[in-house]
């Protein structure tokens, strides 16, 4: 080991990253995930035309953090993407066809309807397939010599089925929270209704997940009910703020449903962190034996320590330019 | 039979690799276009550039989606279908690959969504910058990528140790041998692209007889440019082939079709490769042409595939066949440039229906050469994946089955198949509504502000602008 811990600054750095993408592109493609269930067309169109200037921008989270494991933990890079591979597979269509549902879907006219299903479709797929990987993360991978040695179909179990079906509900409450505050009138009074039923189930799924992953994984039991109390808080802040998302949904507010919604996103994401640290391909590998060369991550994180800000800079900065809701009927046609 | 993972992973990576870049060959071209254009409106007042770059921003978010959604992809190929080499090469490849993302595709993304939505929302300065900055993402995207690339051609800067790669000079590895060479001429198919595809269009709608005068004006500037590009591309080209000759000799054995090492080698027009008994078939060729070119003698002697053994030769069909196509169009370039000079006296370029037609039709032809240019050099590069240093099959991922790799190969043919279809209808689509009436099935013009009411007519917007 070198004189700073370098693999310790990238892990916190994937790790925002993570956060970043998670957040992000976790409420547009939580707007894709409630298109059925949207009251009519208009209400489609604010949805779509809410996260239309910036949902490029936020899924670009996603190949960073394809890219900055490679960089700092190939290890991970190389294990994690042969695992998944059919997944990886069903979760790249699923951001094509929703992506270019962007585009397209504001250009056709009889066909509109395709679209629609297009992203919809492809918001659903591509999100069971991320909240698939998180099970997986939980549950391990099957590795020797630094090598994934397991099968096709090692990725689909039913916990990470389970999972998957979480991360669905997760984006989905995103989705609603973000659309209580860029919408108005009966689309936000629709927002409104969805957003307790959601959180509903996002807190019964999580709870499950939680009282399922010691079977999955016994050193996660051990971890929780061993003598570091300390990350008790992290579970408890989840729980603060699924309080303060029912309480702002209550009162009507219109921003505050939102942040409380990450709120819960951060804290359950930490919780997890504090689950399996320090092993990033579990259940043998560190972050210390997945890292890259030191001047590898130090050349990366040098140029990055620049870049980051630029970048968080100018993202701000345009959703600033679209501050406001969006109003129905205008936009696209 | 057997099914073959890397025989399917190559093809696999061949077509997401080809598919993915056909759009930011145009869009690196057209992004530059439209940063004039809008350049060109914020100095004159003039709407007619305001008119084209609309329509042509139109198009751009079009092309720009599907090369986002099928670069997604590429992301990921590396560790599903070639995880050791990810594994091994990852200490450059992937400092490489995140600085692009850092410094280009943000930089694209987030100004792109100021640049499609955001014209009644800045100052009409700001929307310029916002143009600029997807213009220079798409540079700075391009300066990476093919860094990465040219290293795997020419590595560079580094060292092997266990069977991974170090770092020793992070200049020396980014401007590897070939990477200035490749940067070049790349980029200047990207402009040759977006300047044919440009011509091509306004050509269309001249002899339509539809917006004569912006169209006018769109296809005297891509000729000027094209006039000078053209030309210059085949001297790159050359320099660029001279360089392989240095670094990978092999490939341009392959590239001439010359088996066996000779003096006075002749440049073959035609001819039928014939791998398995190492000879050609039906040989048509000009006499000591080859020599001249590649060694500024006429005699000069050129390395045949002889000098590699068997089993390192790439397969010459393809990359002698792809290379006479690419240089083919661009000579075809060069020549609808110097038509485009000749006719220019009385305006007759905007005119003459066999000119029109023909660039018209010429519109396709840079994304063949393209294609055709990337298949010479990495179909070229068989059988290594890092030139001398790691062959495609110890770069494979392990676990990765025939029946795993044909199932995603055939998923990403059906998937890209629906995309692109889609994509040109609505391009199709585009094109016939035009720019006369650009808010018809156009976002970029709509104001989503409520503070100024809709007016209507997209000069008073223009002169509205915060």
């Amino acid at each position: 080991m070198e004189l700073i811990d370098l693999a310790m600054i990238w892990a916190l750095i994937i790790g925002f990253g993570i956060v970043m993408y998670v957040l992000m592109d976790g409420f547009d493609l939580g707007q894709g995930i409630l298109f059925p269930f949207a009251p009519d067309e208009d209400a489609r169109d604010v949805m779509m035309n809410s996260v239309a200037p910036v949902w490029d921008g936020n899924e670009t989270w996603l190949i960073l953090g394809g890219a900055g494991l490679l960089a700092a933990f190939p290890l991970v890079y190389s294990v994690f993407l042969p695992a998944l591979y059919i997944g990886v597979f069903l979760m790249l269509t699923g951001l094509i066809f929703r992506g270019i549902a962007f585009e397209f879907r504001f250009k056709a006219r009889t066909s509109k309807y395709l679209w629609n299903w297009a992203f919809a479709g492809g918001s659903i797929v591509a999100s069971f397939a991320q909240g698939v990987v998180v099970g997986n993360y939980i549950q391990g991978f099957n590795v020797e010599n630094g090598v994934f040695v397991g099968g096709a179909f090692d990725w689909l179990t039913p916990f990470t089925v389970f999972t998957g079906i979480g991360l669905l509900a997760g984006y989905a409450l995103l989705g609603s929270t973000w659309l209580i505050m860029k919408s108005e009138g009966y689309i936000q009074d629709w927002a409104y209704k969805i957003t307790l039923p959601l959180l509903a189930a996002v807190l019964a799924v999580f709870g499950i997940i939680s009282i399922w992953t010691p079977f999955v994984n016994p050193d996660v039991w051990d971890r929780w009910f061993s003598n570091i109390q300390i990350i008790w808080v992290l579970p408890a802040m989840t729980a603060f703020f699924a309080w303060v998302l029912f309480r702002s949904v209550q009162k009507r507010q219109d921003g505050m449903p939102f942040v409380a919604t990450m709120g819960i996103f951060v804290f359950t994401f930490l919780g997890l962190v504090a689950s399996k640290w320090p092993y990033v391909v579990p259940p043998d590998y560190t972050i210390y034996d997945a890292s890259s060369a030191w001047e590898s991550q130090l050349f990366l994180l040098l140029g990055l320590l620049f870049v980051i800000p630029v970048v968080l800079g100018y993202t701000a900065w345009t959703y600033w330019v679209f501050r406001g809701k969006v109003k129905a009927g205008v936009g696209y046609h | 039979m057997e099914l073959d993972p890397l025989l399917l992973s190559r093809i696999q990576f061949g077509f997401v690799v080809s598919f993915h870049a056909i759009f930011p060959v145009f869009t690196i071209g057209l992004a530059s276009y439209i940063a004039v254009l809008e350049g060109l409106f914020f100095k004159t007042g003039n709407p007619i550039w305001s008119k084209l770059s609309r329509f042509w921003t139109q198009v751009f978010a079009v092309v720009f989606g599907m090369g986002v959604v099928t670069g997604i992809v590429m992301a990921f190929q590396f560790g599903t279908n070639w995880s050791n080499f990810a594994q091994s090469s990852a200490n450059f490849l992937g400092p490489v690959l995140s600085y692009e993302v850092v410094t280009a595709f943000f930089l694209e993304a987030t100004f792109l969504g100021v640049l499609l939505f955001g014209r009644d929302k800045v100052p009409k300065g700001v929307h310029l910058f916002a143009a600029i900055m997807v213009a220079v993402g798409t540079f700075i995207s391009s300066f990476w990528i093919l860094s990465a690339n040219s290293w795997m051609q020419t590595p560079a800067g580094v060292e092997f140790r266990d069977g991974a790669v170090f770092v020793t000079s992070w200049m020396e590895a980014l401007f590897n041998p070939s990477f200035p060479y490749r940067f070049a001429h790349t980029v200047m198919a990207s402009f040759l692209t977006g300047g044919f595809v440009v011509a091509g269009v306004s050509a269309w709608y001249l002899l339509r007889k539809r917006e004569v005068e912006a169209n006018k004006k769109a296809l005297s500037m891509c000729l000027w440019m094209l006039l000078f590009l053209a030309p210059a591309q085949v001297w790159v080209g050359d320099l660029h082939g001279l360089n392989t000759l240095e670094h990978q000799p092999v490939k341009v054995s392959a590239m001439e079709g010359l088996w066996e090492t000779d003096t006075n080698v002749p440049l073959l027009l035609f001819a039928i490769p014939d791998q398995a008994n190492q000879t050609n078939h039906l040989e048509i060729g000009i006499p000591n042409l080859a020599s001249f070119i590649l060694t500024h003698d006429w005699a000069g002697e050129v390395p045949g595939m002889n000098e590699v053994a068997v089993e390192e030769q790439p397969p010459v069909g393809i990359v002698f066949w792809a290379f006479r196509i690419m240089v083919s169009i661009g000579l075809l370039m060069v020549a609808f440039a110097i038509a485009g000079l000749f006719l220019r006296r009385g305006g007759r370029f905007a005119e003459a229906p066999w000119f029109l037609k023909g660039l018209t039709y010429m519109s396709i032809t840079p994304f063949i050469a393209v294609v055709a240019g990337w298949f010479v050099t990495e179909v070229g590069r068989y059988p290594w994946l890092v030139w001398g240093q790691m062959t495609l099959a110890e770069g494979l991922t392990p676990s990765l089955t025939g029946g795993m790799a044909l199932f995603t190969l055939i998923g990403y043919v059906l998937v890209y198949a629906l995309v692109f279809a889609a994509g040109v209808y609505y391009l199709m689509r585009l094109f016939q509504v035009g720019m006369e009436d650009s808010h018809t099935s156009d976002h970029i013009d709509e104001p989503q502000s409520a503070k100024r009411p809709w007016s209507g007519a997209d000069v008073t917007l223009e002169a509205g602008g915060r």
